[in-house]
Parts: C-alpha cells; structure tokens; sequence
C-alpha cells in the first residue's frame, strides 16, 4: 500500500498548493456576488458554475477547501498537545493523578459535542470578522476535541513507564523531566503522528457538520460545510452534477488522510 | 388445481370490491409537520391543532380568505352596537352538531363562558380581554344571543372567526363539532383520520349536502422534503405552504401542480437594536437611534434583488408593516424605498458620517461596522444577510453575519439586548390592525428596537402610541383606517423595521383536488374546505409524465 501512502501525501501537497494559490488561480473574488447569473451553469467564466447567490463556486471551493487544510491540521496539533500534556502527564505519573484526570477524560467525552459546540459558539462576541470566526471555530474545535486521544496517550504512557527500558533508565538514575523528555516522548511520536492525523479529518468533518446547520464558518467566507449545504435539497441539485465537486473532494480528501497512515500506525 | 382457481378468483373479486370502494368514497390526503396539541378549539396554540379546529369547528362567523370579507355562518346576521360593547347574534335553526346534539344559544353561552374562564388560559379569548371586568352573555331566545363586554374591542366581529363553537350538552364535549368534518382517528404521531360530518348544515345551490369529500386522512409529517416527494408521487393532494426552493421543483415536475397566489400577508424585516440600557458602545447607539442613518441603510439594500436571488422571484419589496396582501388596511400611498446608495451616502453625510478610502466612518472616526443576527438554519435569511452584506459594502459599511440557534437569539433579542441588529420574519395571520398593538405600543414586550418602555423614547413613538390607541377605541371603520395609515407613514419615515420583502403564499395543489382556489390567507389551500371535490385518485407523478 506503499504507492496509495504516496499518492495520499502527493493529493494532499498539490491541492494544498492550489489553495494556498487560489489568490491567484481563482477566476473570481470568492465573495463577490455576480447578481445577475445566480444558480449559472459552468462556463468559461465560472468553471463550476456560481452557487445561488451569483458567487464562483469554483473560487469558493478552493478557498473553502484551504479553509479546511490549513486549520483543521492547525486544530489537530493543539487538541494532539492537550493530549499529550494531559494523558501522557497522567499515565507517566500514575496512581490517582492518573484516575482523576480519566475520569475527567470519560466525562469530557460523554458531553454532547455538537450541542457543546453550538453553546460555547453562541457565547462568542458577536462583532468578529470572518477570518476571526473560522479561527475561533477550529480553535474551540481543537481544545474541545483531545479527550480521545488522552486516553490512548495514557494508556500507551502508563505501558511505557513500566517498561524494561524505562526500568534501566531508572535505575541509571533517570528521572523526572529528563527521563520524560528523553526516552517517553520519543517512544510516543507514532502514536502521536497516528492521532494527529486522525484528528484531521474528524475536525473537518465536525467543522463540515457545524456548517450544514448553518453555525459554521461565519459568511461571506466558504467553509466545505457552508459548500456542502447546498446539496440539502438533493432533488434539485441532482440535476446540475457540478454541485457535487464539493462533496466529491471532500470525501477524497477526509479518506486521503486516512491513507496518509501506515498499517502499522493506524489504531487497532 | 381447481381449488387454487377459485381461490385467485376470490382475490381478484376481493380487489376488486375493494378498488370499487375506494373510487365511490372519495378521501382527501395531506401532511401536517406536526400532531395537533389539543384538540380543545379554546385552546389551539399550534399550527397544527389551528388545522383541525378550522376544519372541524363551526364558528358564528367566517372571513372569507379569498373577499377578505366577513361572513354568516351559524350566525345569520350580526349587529355590533352600546360602541362596540355589545354583540348580538340571530343563530341558524335546526343546525345540530356531529354527535346528533342539537345547536341553539346556550351553546354560544357555554363557549363564551370557558373562552373567558380565567383558569382556562385561552389563548383564543386574548383579543377579548380589552380590560378588566365580566363578559355577560345573554340567551334571548332558542336562536337569538348578546354577549356584552366590559370595554369596547374595535373589529370585534372579526374576532369571532376563531371561536369554535362547543356543545354544551353533548357527552362528547369538544369532539361534538358543527364545523365539515369531525375527528374519527388518532393515531399519534402517526396519523388523523376526519370523517363528514353527516349533521353539517351546509348544501350546495343544487341542494347537495356538503361537504363534497368523504373523510381527509392527514400523516404527520414533519420532513418537508419528504412531504414534497410524496406530493409528487401522488400520494397527497396538496401541500399548503411551500418555500421558494421547494415550489422551483414542483414547477420543474409539473408547473400545473404550483400555485402562486401572490405576496401574502408575511414579511421580512431587520432592526436596530436601540434599547438604551444594551452593552452597546455609546456611539454605536447614536448610529442606531439615528432616523438618516437607518433610512440610509435601507436605501442601500436592493430589496429587488433579495425578492429576485434570495427568495426566487417569489416575493416581492416590503413597504411597511401591512403588506398589499391586506387589501383594506395596506396604505397605497405608500411605496417600497428605492435602492439608492447615492442618496444614503447623502443622508449619512447630514449626520457627519464620510468616506474615506472606501470606509464610512463617524464624525468621530469610528469606522462603521455592526453585526446582524439571524437563526441558524434559515437559508432564506442567511441569504438575504449575505447579500445585504455585500450591499453595505458598496457604501463602506462592515457587516457582520452572525447565525445563532433560536434559543440564543431570544435570549440576546430580549434579556440581554447583547445584539446590534437582527434579521427575522413576521408571520401574520390577522388583518386587523389591533393584532400589530403589541409591537407598536413602546410599553410592549414585543416593540423589538426597544421594548417595554415606561414613556415613549421619541417623539414619534408617542404619536404612534396615540394613533394605535385611538384606532383601538374606534368603530368607526374609516376612521380606523385613517389612524392606522398615519402609523404606517410614521413606521415608513423612521424605518425601526427596516422591511425587507413580503412572500408569495405558494402551495401545491394535485390537479385532482376541484374548487381548490388557494389564496394569501391561512389556511391557503383547503380555506373552502366544504366546496373541494376529488376527482380520480391519479397519481401526480402520472400527470407530470403526461404533460
């Protein structure tokens, strides 16, 4: 499965990199609302048609999809922090600590995501440019989303610290930040790298969900979620199967990152 | 082998008897989006017992949804008189209810009693609680009624159109009806089967007992997409109120099946928030109770284009609180504010706002950008903010779109006042003047921009408060209506709504369903109920192929 890995890093980098140019490639400012072609079909002009209210579908798409690659990784790294800190601290450490803060951990995870989400959001100020918002929406989704990979982080911490090498090391008189640092962390990076990149996906498909109920990505900026709502009315949308780019690429790109993983990495 | 011959024959003898039956009694079927929550006509709040009630309860008098006119129905006259106290009722004879219970006074008497029982709650018996003291209902005769009220209620007689008429001697109680159809089926949640009132009074010119349909089995439906597709494969005969997107379809299907009957009685409207004590900075509250900075903004929104994009071509410009669907109270002399930038940059301008690199900014330099909240979910509203964003823009303004779930917009819109304006809509169902006295009085809970206010905060509120209360103690119809355009041309000078667009009322009806007349008004399609008439059971599906 080695070329699939490959071709998962190649999709990813090159759509990364058109997005990261859709200042330059898109045909159309992605906000703009060309009044009087709304609902237009694809043409020279807009490749992908424009969606209800005259905008570019085409440049929205790939402003929504850098959107989406540049901060749900972004989002990733912080909750992959929290996660480390908190459940390797607590499997490192053990005993108590270590039952407290799962306990913690189980009650994180029982809370109702979406639900949590949507109030935490509504408690926002209210005068926040777009960019603002789509900052604020992924941030909220990163530190809200590192309960379940503490849990695997302790697990695999708390196996650690009583292995033989971690014995030796202890008994070379090791201890403490260093015997952290130099011989835990390292042995934690693939499970890590493995939630870092499970992780991606789940924030894009959290924001994505976010989006379909209207509470996502604040307008005029395209998230895949406010891209995605437009399929709601399935019906009429079948009609014009450009509508479903958005949702073609962002079913590719959600199992991309999946293959981006090895056999060995990925979770059992 | 004989056996099996004969039993098929049974079958098919069977289907047959049962296909015969099915074309004799006609059934009419549609959805409601949700169960009716009483079935008590005192104490309909929903829209879904609101159905029922309209189809099985008999009231004295019915406007006509498609005249606007009121009508005798039980009552086959009426005369208001003591300066709008006092109302009295000539009733029908030998009009009985559904259980076979016969109608005559002492049922308006009993109905009249539990519609102003204080331990009922009725929200139906609101409008007739003008101020404080006894409803005296006297029984005149077997067919003659007066009900005196303690304080005038202008367009009284209007208010009789909701109160359905209960038995005060049937053992069924509210389940006895005089209306077309009574209740023979309820299956929660699931479905209501209503049946023909076999003692209903009505005939038609040829003499025929109405109403012309058997029974109307309604399924609880609460997916309107689903809703439409069974619609649309014949399975229902009508759907009484679609959205823009959803009557696009049914036009794309079969453009015979869509009725647009035109720009109903709803509106969309945005407001400033200009409550006083709000956590808003002091100079966006000077921007906000400002008259030319919201006559600005209205100017600069293309209320063409959000009729034309957001709501395709199915709406029309909103000019002020009446929509031209109330064909008496609408005050013509009105127009829909232009879409003028120039003129809004100018209006600004008197107030000490200028542009500068492409931003207006305030006489104190404030750049001026504000948020708007709608609910989430509402395409049509997000819509209508995206382009009213992009519309500001042309005149340097930064708006803000914020979607919030409905419970955190009540709660901002009226216990926090944390918010700078919002974007919502208003349903109205009456056409009576006196049903808009909650929002335009400043000491009501529902004067959005700045609600519950112990004395008007402008001047223009006190005049507004003295023309609604004036029309309010008024008979006179005219002089109603002269008050009650006054208030219209004040709301149309100060803009605290800005009024964005009033919809098109716009149904599916099955080609099937005869004497189907939809109209601006509820209930749109089946407000004849007792007139419609089914022919064939075809699917809808078919005749799209037909076509």
């Amino acid at each position: 499965m080695k070329w699939a890995r490959m071709f998962a890093i190649a999709f990813l980098l090159t759509l990364s990199m058109v997005c990261l140019l859709a200042n330059f490639v898109a045909p159309a400012p992605f906000a703009h609302q060309f009044r009087d072609v709304p609902d237009a079909a694809p043409s020279h002009q807009h490749p992908l048609g424009t969606d209800e209210l005259g905008r570019d579908r085409f440049s929205r798409v790939l402003y929504g999809t850098r959107v989406s690659l540049l901060l749900a990784p972004a989002a990733a790294l912080l909750s992959s922090l929290l996660a480390v800190l908190i459940g390797g601290m607590a499997g490192f450490t053990g005993g108590w600590l270590e039952r407290l803060v799962m306990a913690g951990t189980d009650l994180f995870l029982s809370l109702p995501w979406l639900f949590l989400l949507i109030t935490v959001r509504a408690l926002l100020p209210l005068n926040v440019s777009p960019i603002t918002s789509v900052v604020i929406t992924f941030a909220l989704l990163g530190f809200l989303g590192w309960a379940g990979a503490a849990r695997v982080i302790c697990a695999d911490a708390g196996a650690l610290s009583k292995s033989d090498f971690v014995l030796l090391a202890r008994a070379s008189g090791s201890s403490g930040w260093r015997l952290l640092w130099h011989h835990l962390v390292p042995n934690l990076k693939p499970v890590l790298y493995a939630q870092f990149w499970i992780s991606v996906p789940v924030f894009i498909l959290t924001e994505a969900n976010l989006g379909i109920l209207g509470l996502g990505v604040a307008e005029p900026l395209p998230s895949w979620g406010s891209l995605l709502r437009e399929l709601e009315s399935f019906p009429s949308v079948s009609a014009q199967p450009w509508r479903f780019v958005p949702l073609v690429l962002f079913i590719v790109v959600v199992s991309t990152f999946h293959l981006v993983l090895t056999k060995e990495e990925l979770p059992a | 082998m004989k056996k099996h011959i004969a039993f098929l024959a049974l079958l098919i003898a069977a289907a047959c008897s049962a296909s015969a039956a099915a074309q004799t009694s006609s059934e009419l079927r549609f959805c409601l989006h949700s169960e009716p929550k009483t079935f008590n006509p005192l104490l309909v709040e929903d829209d879904s017992s609101e159905t029922i009630r309209y189809l099985t309860g008999g009231v004295l008098l019915r406007q006509n949804r498609l005249t606007q006119e009121l009508e005798p129905e039980l009552a086959a006259s009426w005369k208001v008189t003591d300066g709008g106290k006092t109302i009295s009722f000539q009733l029908r004879k030998d009009v009985h209810f559904s259980d076979g219970t016969l109608f005559s006074a002492d049922d308006v008497a009993y109905t009249m009693q539990q519609l102003m029982d204080p331990n009922l709650h009725s929200p139906t018996g609101d409008p007739f609680r003008s101020s404080e003291g006894k409803v005296q209902t006297r029984v005149l005769a077997k067919d003659r009624v007066t009900v005196t009220f303690p304080a005038p209620i202008a367009g009284l007689q209007q208010l009789f159109d909701q109160v359905a008429i209960m038995s005060a001697l049937s053992p069924q109680k509210e389940m006895a009806v005089l209306g077309p159809y009574y209740v023979a089926e309820n299956r929660a949640g699931s479905y209501l089967l209503l049946k023909r009132n076999p003692h209903y009074w009505k005939h038609d010119s040829a003499g025929r007992p109405l109403p012309y349909i058997d029974s109307i089995h309604i399924d609880i439906q609460q997916n309107r997409d689903m809703e439409l597709l069974r619609f649309v494969r014949g399975e229902i005969d009508f759907v009484n109120t679609v959205d823009a997107e959803h009557f696009d379809r049914v036009m794309t299907e079969n453009s015979a099946l869509a009725h647009d009957a035109g720009v109903s009685l709803d509106s969309e409207e945005m407001w400033f928030n200009q409550v006083p004590t709000s956590p808003l900075p002091d100079y966006k509250k000077a921007w906000f109770t400002s008259t030319n900075f919201r006559r600005a903004i209205s100017e600069a929104i293309n209320r063409e284009d959000l009729a034309r994009i957001a709501f395709r071509t199915r709406a029309r410009p909103a000019v002020g609180p009446v929509s031209p669907a109330n064909k008496f109270w609408f005050n013509a002399k009105l127009q829909a504010h232009p879409f003028d930038q120039k003129s809004a940059v100018e209006r600004l301008a008197q107030d000490g706002f200028r542009l500068q690199n492409g931003i207006l900014r305030d006489r104190d330099g404030h750049a001026v950008e504000f948020s708007i909240i709608t609910n989430a979910g509402n395409k049509y509203r997000e819509s209508m903010a995206t382009m009213i964003q992009q519309d500001l823009s042309g005149i340097g303004i930064k708006l803000n779109v914020v979607t919030l779930d409905f419970p955190s917009l009540i709660e901002r819109m009226t216990r926090t006042f944390d918010y700078e304006a919002c974007l919502l809509g208003l349903v109205n169902d009456d056409l009576d003047p006196n049903s808009q006295m909650n929002v335009w009085l400043s000491s009501s809970e529902n004067h959005q921009w700045n609600p519950s206010q112990k004395t008007p905060a402008t001047a223009w509120e006190a005049e507004v408060d003295k023309l609604m209360r004036a029309q309010a103690s008024t008979l006179d119809r005219k002089k109603r209506k002269e008050y009650f355009d006054k208030v219209q041309e004040i709301a149309w000078e100060q803009e605290p709504f800005i009024y964005l667009v009033n919809k098109n009322a716009l149904s599916a009806v099955s080609p099937h369903l005869q004497n189907a007349h939809p109209v601006v008004l509820r209930p749109q399609v089946y407000w004849n109920i007792d007139q419609l008439a089914l022919t064939t059971n075809n699917n809808n599906s078919e005749v799209a192929k037909d076509r």
